[in-house]
Formats: C-alpha cells, sequence, structure tokens
C-alpha cells in the first residue's frame, strides 16, 4: 500500500501517520519467519490482555522490558493536538510495579471487570533489534450492577524487541478515541 | 468596587452540632434547572479556557458554562470574545468542533455566516432567487448577532458571565484569591494537554469535595500506604470575604511532625504503614518553584473552576454539568513555556498523581458515585457538616469543613432558597 493518496494534496491533515508503511510479506526476524513472528507477536497480546482480564495485574510488569521500558495512556485528542499530556505515563519497570501496588493497597474504585478485545494485529516496521506493532483494542467494563459498557476503544502502538528468548514491550503506547474516562481508570489497558 | 452582598436568610440552619443540607440538592431537577439559570446564566464568573488555547487570531474551542453551550474565540484583532453556541436563524450548534481555526463561524444547516466578533455577515438567498423569496424587507441583519457574554482575562485564564450587573472579575474573586492567580499565573504558561473524566453523580459534590480539606489523607491512600503524607503537616483554610471560593494549602517544609505524632493522628485509619515503599519515587520528585514552598494548593472558584498545584504539577479543573447525576471534570494540565527539558519531564511524572487515573486524585470519582447512589430515595435528609466548627471562613489549620459551609450558604443566595423557606 502506498502512502500517498489522491487526496493528501488537498488536505491539511498529513495522512502519512494515516496509512502507515507495512513490512514486507516476507522477512525474518530474530529466526523466525514473517508468519511465525506475526504468530508470537498476537501471543504476546493475547497473553498481556489475558493477564489483565484475570487479574493477574502482579505479572503485569513482566511483559515489559527490566530497563528503559516505557508505557502510555493517552487519548487520541492531546495526540493530535500534539500535546504530550498522558493519563498514565511510566518511564521504568518500577513505575509499572507502583502503579499495580497502588491499585491493591491504596487505591478506592467501583468494583467492575474489564475484558480487552484486540484485532488488527499489523507488523508496521521490522528492525533487527525491534518490532514496531500497531493493533486495535476495545476494553468493555462490567459494572457491578452487571451492564456492560465500552470503556475505551483506541490503539496500541507498541515497540516489541526479542529478550532472552521472550517478545517484550519496550514501548506500549495506548492511543485511546474515548477521551472522556467513565469515572476512573485504575486498571492497565 | 462591587457592592455589598444582599443579606439572606440561611436555609439549612447551622445548629451547634451541624450544618445542614438535604440530600434532594444532588438529584431533583427542579433545583439542577434553578442553577442553570441563577447560578450559571445569572451573577457569576464561569470560567471558559486559558488563553494560551487560543494563540492564534481565528482559534476557537467550543465548551459549556453549567450545560449551555459556548465558543470561546480570538478575533482577528486578537481580542477574545464567548457566544452562546446557538445560531441565531433555528437554533442550530454553530460550532459542531471541540477546536479549531476558522475565519468566520458558519452554521451547516443554512449557512448563514458570522465574523469572529459575532456579527451576522451573510445569509444566502437573502434576497431571494430570480426574483422569488428571499427574507422579509423588515428582516435586519445588525439584529440577529450572536448572543455574546461578558469576558474578562485574568493572567491568561478565560472567564465569562450571563450577567450585565455581576461585578468585575477582581471584586468578584476578591484579593486573596487574584493573589493565587497571579502566584500561580506568573508567567507564560504551556499547556501539556486536557484529561476528561464523565462522573456518574451531581457536579456540586465535586464542589464539596474541592472544598474539603478534612477527605484528603483519608480517602486519598497513596501517600500514607507508601508512608509519605503527613495530617501533621503545616496548612491554612483561606476563604474569600463572600465565602463563595476557598484556597486550601499545604506547606512541605513546615516543622517536621515527628513519627510518633503521625502514628497517633493515623491510628484508626485503614492504610497508613510503612511495609510499602516506592520502586521508582521519580514520580515524586520535584523542583520547588514558588517562594511560599507550598506543596499543596486547592483553590476552588464559584461556580465552576479549581485551580491546582500539587508540587509541580498545575492544572486548572472545570466542571461542565450535564445533568443532576452526570457532570465532567475537564482538567487542563500546564507547565511554564521556560520549563527545560527536565521541568517538562518532572510535570510528565507528577502527571500520574492526578486526574482520571491520577494515583492521588482517582477516588475522588467514586466518592461522589457513593454519595450519589446512596441519596436517591432519601432526599430530605440530611448531611452534616461539623468539622471546625460549623461556620464558614478563614482559619490557620486543614481540619476544617468550613469552606463547604460557605459554598452552600451562596448556593442558598443565588437560588433565593431563604426566601422561600421563611414561608
Amino acid at each position: 500500500m502506498s502512502s500517498s493518496s489522491l487526496l493528501s494534496s488537498q488536505s491539511a491533515i498529513s495522512h502519512k501517520d494515516k496509512v502507515a508503511a507495512l513490512a514486507p510479506d516476507n522477512f525474518t526476524w530474530h529466526g523466525y519467519s514473517a508468519l511465525e513472528t506475526q504468530w508470537r507477536v498476537e501471543r504476546l497480546l493475547s497473553r498481556y490482555v489475558a493477564c489483565i482480564d484475570d487479574d493477574a495485574l502482579e505479572h503485569w510488569p513482566e511483559f515489559f522490558v527490566a530497563e528503559g521500558c516505557r508505557y502510555e495512556i493517552i487519548t487520541r485528542e492531546n495526540v493530535e493536538r500534539g500535546m504530550p499530556l498522558a493519563l498514565v505515563f511510566c518511564n521504568s519497570q518500577g513505575m509499572l510495579v507502583d502503579r499495580i501496588v497502588s491499585l491493591r493497597e491504596a487505591n478506592i474504585y467501583p468494583q467492575r471487570w474489564y475484558r480487552h478485545i484486540v484485532s488488527n494485529v499489523l507488523i508496521q516496521a521490522v528492525a533487527e533489534d525491534h518490532l514496531e506493532v500497531h493493533s486495535h483494542y476495545v476494553v468493555l467494563q462490567t459494572r457491578r450492577n452487571g451492564q456492560t459498557s465500552i470503556f475505551s476503544a483506541g490503539k496500541y502502538k507498541d515497540r516489541i524487541v526479542f529478550q532472552n528468548g521472550e517478545l517484550k514491550f519496550a514501548e506500549k503506547r495506548v492511543v485511546g478515541d474515548t477521551h472522556s474516562i467513565d469515572t476512573l481508570l485504575v486498571s492497565p489497558i | 468596587m462591587n457592592a455589598p452582598m444582599a443579606p439572606f436568610a440561611k436555609p439549612w440552619v447551622a445548629n451547634p452540632d451541624g450544618y445542614r443540607v438535604p440530600y434532594e440538592v444532588f438529584t431533583d431537577q427542579a433545583y439542577y434547572d434553578q442553577e442553570q439559570e441563577h447560578i450559571f446564566r445569572d451573577e457569576t464568573w464561569s470560567f471558559v479556557g486559558l488563553d494560551a488555547e487560543l494563540p492564534n487570531k481565528g482559534d476557537f474551542k467550543s465548551t459549556a458554562i453549567g450545560d449551555t453551550p459556548v465558543i470561546v474565540t480570538r478575533d482577528q484583532t486578537g481580542q477574545l470574545h464567548v457566544f452562546k453556541n446557538l445560531c441565531m436563524h433555528r437554533g442550530a450548534l454553530l460550532v459542531r468542533e471541540s477546536r479549531g481555526n476558522v475565519k468566520s463561524f458558519d452554521c451547516v444547516y443554512h449557512q448563514w455566516s458570522f465574523d469572529l466578533t459575532g456579527a451576522l455577515r451573510g445569509v444566502p438567498m437573502r434576497r431571494g432567487v430570480r426574483g422569488e423569496g428571499g427574507m422579509s424587507p423588515a428582516f435586519d441583519m445588525a439584529n440577529f448577532g450572536l448572543d455574546a457574554l461578558r469576558v474578562e482575562v485574568m493572567n491568561g485564564l478565560i472567564f465569562a458571565s450571563f450577567s450585565k450587573s455581576v461585578e468585575p472579575l477582581a471584586d468578584y474573586l476578591g484579593e486573596g484569591i487574584v493573589a493565587n492567580i497571579q502566584r500561580i499565573f506568573n508567567r507564560p504558561i504551556r499547556i501539556m494537554g486536557d484529561y476528561r473524566q464523565y462522573i456518574h453523580g451531581n457536579w456540586k459534590l465535586y464542589a464539596e469535595n474541592t472544598r474539603d480539606p478534612y477527605h484528603g489523607s483519608l480517602l486519598h491512600l497513596f501517600h500514607s500506604t507508601f508512608g509519605l503524607y503527613r495530617a501533621t503537616q503545616k496548612g491554612f483554610t483561606y476563604m474569600d470575604p463572600s465565602n463563595r471560593h476557598s484556597l486550601l494549602k499545604a506547606t512541605a517544609s513546615a516543622a517536621p511532625t515527628s513519627a510518633s505524632e503521625d502514628q497517633e493522628v493515623y491510628k484508626n485509619v485503614r492504610s497508613y504503614n510503612t511495609e510499602f515503599h516506592l520502586q521508582d519515587a521519580s514520580v515524586l520528585a520535584g523542583r520547588p518553584e514558588f517562594e511560599d514552598r507550598a506543596s499543596l494548593v486547592i483553590n476552588a472558584i464559584f461556580p465552576n473552576l479549581l485551580i491546582q498545584q500539587i508540587a509541580n504539577c498545575l492544572a486548572v479543573r472545570q466542571s461542565v454539568t450535564h445533568a443532576p447525576n452526570a457532570f465532567e471534570i475537564v482538567w487542563t494540565l500546564f507547565g511554564y513555556a521556560d520549563d527545560d527539558e527536565e521541568m517538562q519531564m518532572i510535570r510528565m511524572k507528577q502527571s500520574n498523581l492526578v486526574g482520571p487515573a491520577g494515583l492521588i486524585s482517582m477516588e475522588d470519582g467514586e466518592a461522589i458515585e457513593i454519595v450519589q447512589d446512596a441519596v436517591i430515595r432519601d432526599g430530605k435528609k440530611t448531611s452534616v457538616l461539623a468539622m471546625g466548627g460549623v461556620h464558614a471562613g478563614s482559619v490557620d489549620h486543614m481540619i476544617t469543613e468550613g469552606p463547604i459551609i460557605g459554598f452552600w450558604e451562596n448556593y442558598a443566595r443565588y437560588l433565593k432558597l431563604g426566601d422561600e423557606l421563611k414561608k
């Protein structure tokens, strides 16, 4: 797919990011074929959201590299205004751990359950030391009245690395279309 | 100077054992409707934005005062205006985007066009088509400019009022509140972005919450869980002469208290301990940047604004009402235009503390909803406000509910509830 478009010359908004380049159909990455890499990436994402939805949050920081990771939940509204403010901004694994200890021990929030649905997993770029992967997410929230609503919809923009035989997030940027947060946000997305 | 405020009967009598507010104020549509007319659309100044959000000529944002949609814009001479977001023709929303830059406001319905000062400049087919139709000869475009609000800007904060007679903004705020605005907005700011938090509760529960220093160390347990907060730290509670606005201030560098004193204060508190510690304490790292070394300033301005300084985390929070049981908090976080890179990172990290996902603020959303859910059928029952002596006013501590009483006394005055209850 080309990143240029018939409309791009007329639009005020750059289409560059809108139709991001895709990785080629065939590549090898740390000995894995493109197909196997795709499968491993999807399995990482599935395990990641299962960890949150199954309330195994003590293991959530382990999905990130130990040194120099970055995790952000930011709204599309702020991104499109070119503003950095994130709902959650962590640039160390320690900050991820602190979020979970705070959730377990300190924060007060309504009883609720999350269900993440992840789809449209696209490997956008392949480099020797990392992959850039975009995917779509929806988080359903069921509150104590038993009703389920969409809590957040958006996009994961991930930088994934291969470390000690495993895929880890070096960077995970959660860009939420949902910019009005329903009551509060305590769990990671 | 402003005229002295008219005396009013206190509707919810302050008995020696407490000031009481009936819960129906949080659930009843009649109160909500009265608030829109007599608070948001009457003799008050509402916050609508920061001038740094509209740096260029033609910039606009849409927001709301109470639940009335308004447009804030900067015209071609640089002047700021606030209009009702309402086409003068048939009532359509004139601006449907949250922000943008335009040369004129053109209604999509019939393309009536208004310039940035609000004047009607274009009506398609005004003189008809091939001699047929057209507007009545009596129709005068000069009579159909946008509904403009009064606007005042103080150190970059934009306030608007529907009232022609409300006192000037500086008098409305009072010297002490103006001094805090000058203190925080002391030089050009850089906006970091917004948070929006939708709460299934009444906006006045948040007005109470932000005038309530009592709950700080009891509901919000982040600091005490990690052994960081001390209720014994020095602070004070300031109220303006009208008791509409309040300023809660705590100083980190006050005389240190002993661990045993903290343990005494917290002995009945569910989570004061030293078992947990932060793995990465950089979230709390900062730089002193105010001469008074205040670590916490919570400045509530009647009716819809809160100005916050928590360490280096600076924000304005605007309440937008939707219904008796729904409102939104729009948080705008900012630093200063001259922040170096390290300072920008300090503010990014500290932003984890506040907002809908804030380690020390997220609980407010839950606290509001559990009140809203509980009082639904107990409108005639009342809350009791007794901490700190059952009266509004400035005190040299923070163990008080006085600012909440000041809010309700003014609320009753605006809604003329005293007259009602005298019957």
